[in-house]
């Protein structure tokens, strides 16, 4: 009887050697997507999870060194519950960190990476705090400062008009950052701001907001936030039958998707966007078609950041030789040495990083025309 | 022209703020507690009237009953399960109780409906507006002005001409000798939970007319001021309620045009605090005398 019991663990031993050394020339990334997939910002949340599943998906399939395992966590667009998410990623064996999705939260869970040496590649939070004093984040959106200055340099070159309203959200430092370089840069084009108007988180009401935009006589609204609120903004205009151009940023795009939404609203409203899914190269056709049949709707550009955010980190991965075994802390200090040199072609634009952890990348000028995005004359 | 504009949207948002307030201080008149799952039964009401209309395609006034119908039902079964059990315990146990139901109906909100902000159908082709003279005036905002009056003119007179009325004008001053005068207590009571449920789903389809994004924390801001409102207005009293409603309106509306947007909400709960200090009562509420 012992015999056959010695016999019988040898073979499994052997054979738990065998997969073991078939295994070896495998190597599974662990990345943790980290963005609120629930609350308020739900939209972006699951439109870079789904953007990263595609790529996940991509390279899984396409076999290869290297397959990746993506955790994903929910940080509601708090800043509370992402330390919780961080956490917990860490604690299921993430290497990296593909978030998170929104600024705020990205500044909190960044600077406790920093501490912690965990390298964090943000597909689409863009204040520049996110970045600041830190060399373990780095983004693939582009940042706020530059959209402000960028938003009102197209408001000159195509002569949109010379009195603008801005109306931000000065609890949210994506709104109010892209505001301040907005009105710097404003300044020096011969614009003229007639009217702030501030709200905060979860107001509802612009009837004051856009009377006063109204009475000061704006050709010109400038709306640096997300798209719940500029839907209401839009709507409120209707209703007191003010249609200025309304300019939005990166924010306002995934408006048209919103449940319901009129988007006879969103006529010929203005947005900055790296990405549309109506372009017809054909990398971002395979990837609208792709991501229009798993989840059943068309791709914003948040999505396409977090495709090309996982191509990235896998990009990076291989060149600096990371394997399964290489901790967060060992990857953190691999990513960054990589980052410098680093150039990557995307979806989503040409872009290199900087010392900062920016990205040096144009956005692009998009018009809402009969529920789609175009091109501007 | 501003002024009258401005005017007129702070008697609007106020009008809504007046029906939900209507609800908490009828609980708390005559059940003697704050029931703060109110302002996420306006929240569930919006809801329900969204897939009647969105999903299945009913016109506006039928998924409004139906929301009615199954927000009295909410209510009611709130009531018998969360509040009646805690009758005799300490008001706090029963505050309590009615935070953690607000969390739940949020979250269950969120687990069924998602998190996605919904945009609310045109209920009353409230895109179309009056126009008189320089003065835009938005349908809804009519609408909603209309049917508060409404609703405060039926209920005052179904508290002072029906018997229902009468009973829970009874429990109210004096549960105990009501009881002893054979008025069925809990069926009152259920009663006026029904009554608060229902007017919270018309709340609820008012305010996502005249704001249309609809997510499960619509209904928890809304509740709050309206439950200003009702002490603003003397807690207790029906008209109190009406009146403390369209005034926080108005001082919001106000507060954030001429004073500063920023501190809109701010100016609303600095409100409620001078008028705590001032005439704790509310404004029409009875002062109250204890009799050594």
């Amino acid at each position: 009887m012992k015999k056959i019991v010695a016999f019988i663990l040898a073979l499994a031993m052997a054979l738990g050697i065998c997969s073991a050394l078939a295994d070896e020339d495998v190597i599974t990334l662990k990345i943790a997507h980290i963005g609120p997939t629930t609350g308020d910002a739900a939209l972006y949340g699951l439109a870079t999870l789904h953007g990263a599943q595609i790529a996940v998906k991509e390279i899984n399939e396409a076999g290869g060194k290297y397959r990746i395992e993506l955790i994903e966590e929910d940080d509601e667009h708090d800043v509370q519950k992402v330390i919780n998410a961080y956490n917990d990623a860490l604690d299921k064996g993430a290497q990296m960190i593909l978030g998170t999705t929104t600024s705020k939260p990205c500044e909190q869970a960044g600077a406790i990476g920093y501490e912690d040496r965990v390298f964090f590649l943000t597909p689409s939070a863009s204040s520049p705090e996110v970045v600041g004093g830190k060399d373990n984040v780095y983004q693939v959106c582009f940042p706020d400062p530059s959209m402000g200055i960028f938003a009102a340099e197209a408001m000159t070159k195509y002569n949109l008009g010379t009195k603008v309203a801005v109306i931000y959200n000065n609890a949210d430092v994506y709104s109010s950052g892209i505001r301040e370089t907005f009105v710097a840069r404003a300044a020096e084009l011969n614009l003229e701001i007639v009217y702030e108007g501030v709200f905060g988180d979860n107001d509802t009401d612009f009837t004051v907001q856009v009377g006063k935009a109204k009475e000061a006589e704006a050709e010109i609204v400038f709306l640096p936030m997300y798209y719940t609120p500029a839907s209401l903004i839009l709507k409120t205009a209707k209703s007191k039958d003010y249609s200025p151009i309304f300019f939005g940023v990166d924010g306002m795009d995934g408006i048209l998707s919103m449940d319901g939404f009129d988007s006879s609203l969103a006529e010929g409203v203005m947005l900055l966007t790296p990405f549309s899914a109506a372009a017809t190269d054909e990398k971002t056709v395979s990837f609208v078609k792709a991501y229009e049949e798993a989840f059943g709707e068309t791709p914003i550009q948040f999505a396409a950041d977090a495709y090309d955010g996982i191509y990235i980190l896998k990009d990076l991965a291989e060149k600096a030789g990371i394997t399964s075994e290489t901790t967060a802390e060992e990857a953190c200090e691999l990513l960054i040495a990589q980052m410098k040199d680093a150039s990557f072609s995307g979806l989503t634009g040409d872009m290199t990083w900087n010392e900062e952890g920016g990205v040096n990348k144009e956005p692009l000028l998009k018009k809402i025309v009969d529920g789609k995005y175009a091109d501007v004359e | 022209m501003a002024f009258l504009d401005n005017l007129i949207n702070g008697v609007s948002l106020g009008s809504i703020y007046a029906i939900i307030a209507l609800g908490y201080t009828m609980v708390y008149g005559i059940a003697k507690m704050l029931n703060f799952a109110h302002g996420d039964v306006i929240m569930v009401g919006a809801y329900i009237a969204y897939v009647g209309m969105q999903m299945w395609g009913l016109p506006a006034p039928l998924a409004i009953v139906i929301s009615m119908a199954v927000c009295t039902v909410l209510g009611i079964t709130i009531e018998g399960l969360a509040y009646r059990p805690l009758r005799r315990a300490a008001s706090l146990a029963v505050l309590i109780t009615a935070i953690g139901m607000s969390y739940l109906l949020q979250n269950l909100a969120l687990m069924i409906w998602g998190a996605n902000s919904r945009v609310y159908p045109e209920t009353f082709i409230n895109s179309t507006t009056i126009r008189l003279g320089e003065l835009t005036i938005s349908i809804s905002a009519v609408i909603t002005i209309v049917v508060s009056a409404v609703i405060m003119i039926g209920l005052t007179l179904f508290t002072n001409r029906t018997r229902m009325g009468k009973a829970m004008r009874c429990v109210s001053e004096d549960r105990g000798a009501a009881e002893l005068m054979g008025i069925n207590v809990n069926r009152t009571i259920s009663v006026t939970f029904a009554i608060g449920s229902a007017l919270a789903a018309i709340a609820g389809v008012l305010l996502c007319s005249t704001y249309p994004v609809l997510q499960p924390t619509t209904g928890s801001m809304p509740g709050i001021k309206a439950f200003t409102a009702a002490v603003f207005g003397g807690i207790g009293s029906i008209p109190g309620a009406m009146l403390g409603g369209v005034l926080l309106g108005v001082i919001e509306i106000f507060g954030k045009a001429y004073i500063s947007t920023e501190l809109g909400d701010a100016i609303v709960f600095v409100v409620l605090i001078i008028v705590l200090l001032v005439r704790p009562t509310g404004l029409l509420g009875k002062p109250v005398r204890e009799k050594v």
